[in-house]
């Protein structure tokens, strides 16, 4: 288990993570994921919490055929770009597809699912992962 | 900006790099760091400060606190040290961190050593490792690896400019070409292009052979200022650092407009060049941080040698060659010569200073003049550009 | 039973995994030249009954076209939820925007859970402590390995939403719960996979209760089999639900509509749900849906459905039963067990 694992960070992130809430910058319109303190692209921090849309389209994706640990259960897998309808970028994983049948520009929409487990007695981690829309 | 001191490279010392499964991480810098000490014809009671670039001793490891052990090891606590870290940037780190304590006046002598102890760990664990070089809650945290990041890059590149992958893998075949006459490097029998392409897929498109392989090794060199030559003479041919630059980019490509470029290389490259009052068309020799084959394409457009997107050509047409236009990794880059993370921006400051001392052996190139060291962390999240010239 | 208020369906979702095995696979492994139904449900490796029952409840949440805080319970009804202690409704409750204002609860009654979530959260609502309530049944049911079940064991979620009748597309009209102590299946804690009890599952359980529940209800509300358009039965198989229509007087082509089990397998607690949601997928307004679940141990919901006129709009809001049947990825017996955890890696 990666020493990084820890149950509050899992904790602390959870709504972000499970409901797509990200940051809207007032100043320049772009908005982000994960919500940020300061705006990555115009330096303001007149930023608002805001839900973000879970539907997009892929812009760029691979396939991890040599994990890092606690993901090797799950390889391979297919990992993400991907474009939210608001413009906002975020990686995730790309789920119930084989990846041959994947194109860039695919439209996919978000779904949740287990990311790792901290170990066979540790908690589970959750989040969101894309898959070509139904 | 104010006026600093001129900085000069007084010695080099490196390790071979490999599995060295009896050499420990201390042992390594130790060792290293001794080599440029008596390359510099110098006493270790001269150093001032010791700057340690490395990226990962904490995770693979358990060790922090690099500076004080290696002072500790070193026989000569009590000089000024730390450990410099930005990813796979440390030893560009860690070299820029020197050149200021000299160039500032507040040092005269300082002591550089780029380590990185890998292959103690297995291979999972070290990837774990490596995508720490971008951002662990948001990135890491989908199952990405640092070379599906590049992966992602690599893609992007091949869209936008119409590229095959078979011209951005030949890349390989140059560092490995390369590396055969250097004794230092980890891997010193060439690769052909088809070996490349048919090496296992590590995460598509990226083949195993387009990647930097994992190794321990540790690089060291002296900086000091003009007064400390005067005491010390030098050798015959004298080596100024013209310029050392640092910047950064968005930490992650979800961040990025543009994944084919890092802006980082063009800020720091911009600025050096200015500074050292060079063009791209004065670099006699050159180093790329080519974790995997499709950066080294990419920094060659984006430190200004081509244009974007037309990088592969000048692999093409073999301008990257010891009597090319622009020689580039003459000693094997990281894919050939070796990159234990940390300690490759280091090495890649031994390479050039080889060759512009005009000991590069077979590898050697007509009278250089001018070298530059591009050391990048993460996918460009940090990147040192160092311009280097011999002035005697 | 009868609540004092009418409530009923505001929102109904299901969910399946896209990945399929078909029974002559597993038969091939095994050396059986016979199999019980076409092909199951296999759940991805990252999935749980948790992450089903999100995908359930959202798709619920679209149809009943409410803001998820609104929710004031949320009952899931699983015998296979990731944690033995940690309760699935914290999380799905955090998934869906539902926090922190809340009742939470994880329930285990085999594959009867769903339907016995559905009839506390309609006490619930019909009561006035809550404006809306939410029902999963969810389940990643595990065969044992060369096991009868071992053909049938799917995975699969459904989710209903219950308010007040008049929003609803589905007024709740009666329920009707039967138990009894009949051990027919069964895991103890520790085991890996439950035990059944093969020939003794039929008459003495699936039959006794589902028949007890059904002639229950009907003898209370003066209904017969004709007063019903869809009969939605639990599916371990497909035998039990035709027989048992037959032994109530249902014709067949009442149960067929809400019958999935040989194209999905038993998804356990959302077996009859799943079935439900089929049924919703294509019903019409003034027509009358009997739903009858059973869970081993042993017990029987029977609910009975009046469609309304809110249908039309409401079925179109979220995907069908069918958009999920219909997306097929297929997995050899090899895949199967790896992505099931039956190989062993420590």
């Amino acid at each position: 288990m990666v020493k990084a694992a820890s149950v509050p960070r899992v904790w602390r992130d959870r709504e972000v993570k499970y409901r797509l809430l990200g940051t809207y910058c007032k100043s320049c319109g772009k908005s982000h994921y994960p919500p940020r303190i300061y705006c990555p692209h115009c330096g303001s921090k007149d930023l608002e919490l805001v839900k973000l849309p879970e539907e997009g389209k892929i812009l760029h994706f691979t396939v991890i055929r040599a994990p890092p640990t606690d993901f090797e259960e799950y390889a391979p897998y297919i990992v993400a770009l991907i474009e939210l309808k608001n413009g906002t970028r975020l990686m995730a994983q790309v789920v119930d597809v084989r990846a041959e049948e994947l194109k860039e520009g695919m439209e996919v929409e978000a779904v949740f699912r287990k990311y790792r487990e901290q170990g066979p007695d540790g908690v589970i981690e959750y989040g969101l992962k894309f898959r070509p829309k139904l | 900006m104010v006026d600093t001191r001129k900085v000069y490279v007084l010695g080099i010392g490196a390790t071979p790099i490999g599995e060295h499964w009896d050499e420990s991480l201390r042992t390594l810098m130790t060792k290293a760091a001794t080599s440029a000490i008596e390359d510099a014809s110098i006493e270790r009671k001269d150093v001032d400060a010791i700057f340690v670039g490395n990226m990962s001793s904490g995770p693979l490891q358990g060790q922090e606190h690099l500076g004080s052990l290696l002072a500790t090891w070193l026989g000569i606590p009590g000089v000024a040290a730390c450990k410099v870290e930005a990813a796979c940037a440390s030893g560009g780190a860690a070299f820029h961190q020197g050149f200021l304590g000299v160039a500032s006046g507040v040092y005269d002598c300082v002591l550089v050593v780029g380590v990185e102890k890998m292959t103690d760990a297995i291979t999972r664990d070290i990837t774990a490792a490596l995508i720490m070089a971008d951002d662990q809650d948001y990135v890491a945290f989908t199952g990405v690896s640092f070379v599906g990041l590049n992966a992602l890059v690599y893609k992007a590149y091949m869209d936008k400019y119409a590229v095959e992958q078979e011209d951005i893998a030949l890349f390989a075949v140059h560092d490995h070409k390369q590396a055969v006459n250097n004794e230092l490097a980890q891997y010193r029998r060439p690769v052909t292009l088809s070996a490349v392409m048919s090496s296992p897929l590590i995460a598509d498109p990226i083949h195993l052979l387009e990647c930097a392989p994992i190794g321990d090794g540790s690089a060291s060199v002296v900086l000091c200022s003009e007064e400390f030559l005067k005491k010390y003479g030098g050798r015959d041919v004298l080596i100024e650092v013209s310029a050392s630059i640092v910047a950064t980019d968005k930490l992650s490509l979800y961040d990025r407009d543009d994944i084919t470029t890092l802006s980082a290389s063009v800020k720091a490259s911009r600025k050096a060049y200015k500074i050292a009052k060079i063009e791209p068309k004065d670099v006699d020799v050159l180093e790329v941080h080519d974790a995997f084959t499709i950066l080294g394409v990419i920094h060659l457009e984006d430190l200004g040698f081509a244009r974007k997107g037309e990088g592969w050509r000048l692999l093409k047409d073999g301008e990257l060659e010891i009597d090319g236009k622009i020689p580039t990794n003459t000693m094997g880059g990281l894919k050939a010569r070796g990159h234990p993370v940390g300690a490759t921006g280091v090495y890649q400051v031994f390479d050039v200073v080889k060759q512009l001392r005009g000991e590069a052996g077979k590898n050697q190139v007509d009278s250089p003049e001018v070298g530059v060291t591009q050391s990048v962390g993460g996918v460009g999240g940090t990147v040192v550009v160092n311009v280097f010239r011999r002035v005697r | 039973m009868k609540p004092n208020r009418e409530v009923g369906i505001v929102g109904y979702g299901a969910y399946i995994p896209v990945y399929r095995i078909k029974d002559q696979e597993i038969a091939r492994v095994w050396g059986r030249s016979r199999w019980p139904i076409e092909e199951k449900s296999v759940p991805g490796i990252d999935e749980d009954s948790l992450t089903m029952a999100v995908e359930a409840s959202k798709n619920a949440i679209k149809r009943a076209e409410i803001d998820p805080k609104e929710i004031g319970a949320i009952y899931v009804g699983s015998e296979s939820p990731p944690y033995a202690v940690k309760p699935s409704a914290t999380v799905i409750a955090e998934a869906i925007g539902a926090v922190p204002r809340a009742l939470a609860i994880d329930m285990e009654f085999a594959c009867r859970a769903g339907t016995t979530a559905m009839q506390s959260v309609i006490g619930l609502v019909a009561s006035g402590m809550i404006k809306y309530g939410l029902a999963i049944g969810t389940d990643t049911a595990q065969g044992r390995p060369s096991d009868e079940l071992e053909f049938t064991a799917a995975a699969g979620a459904a989710a209903f939403i219950i308010g007040l009748a008049e929003n609803s597309l589905a007024k709740v009209e009666a329920t009707y719960s039967y138990i009894t102590d009949t051990p027919d299946f069964w895991r103890r804690e520790g085991e890996r996979y439950p035990r059944h009890t093969y020939r003794f599952t039929g008459v003495p359980a699936y039959f006794k209760h589902v028949i007890g529940a059904a002639k229950g209800l009907m003898e209370e509300e003066g209904l017969r089999p004709s007063d019903f358009d869809y009969v939605v039965f639990h599916q371990p198989n497909v035998k039990f639900p035709l027989r048992v229509a037959k032994m109530l007087g249902f014709t067949e082509d009442k149960v067929k509509a809400g019958l999935l089990a040989h194209v999905i397998g038993n998804t356990y607690a959302a077996a009859s749900l799943i079935g439900l949601a089929a049924v919703l997928d294509r019903a019409k307004s003034g027509e009358r849906i009997l739903v009858v679940s059973f869970g081993s141990g042993a017990g029987s919901d029977a609910l009975s459905l009046m469609v309304t006129d809110l249908i039309d709009r409401k079925r179109v809001l979220a995907p069908t039963v069918e958009q999920y049947v219909k997306r097929r990825i297929y997995v050899d017996y090899s895949l199967y067990v790896r992505y099931r955890g039956k190989i062993e890696r420590w």
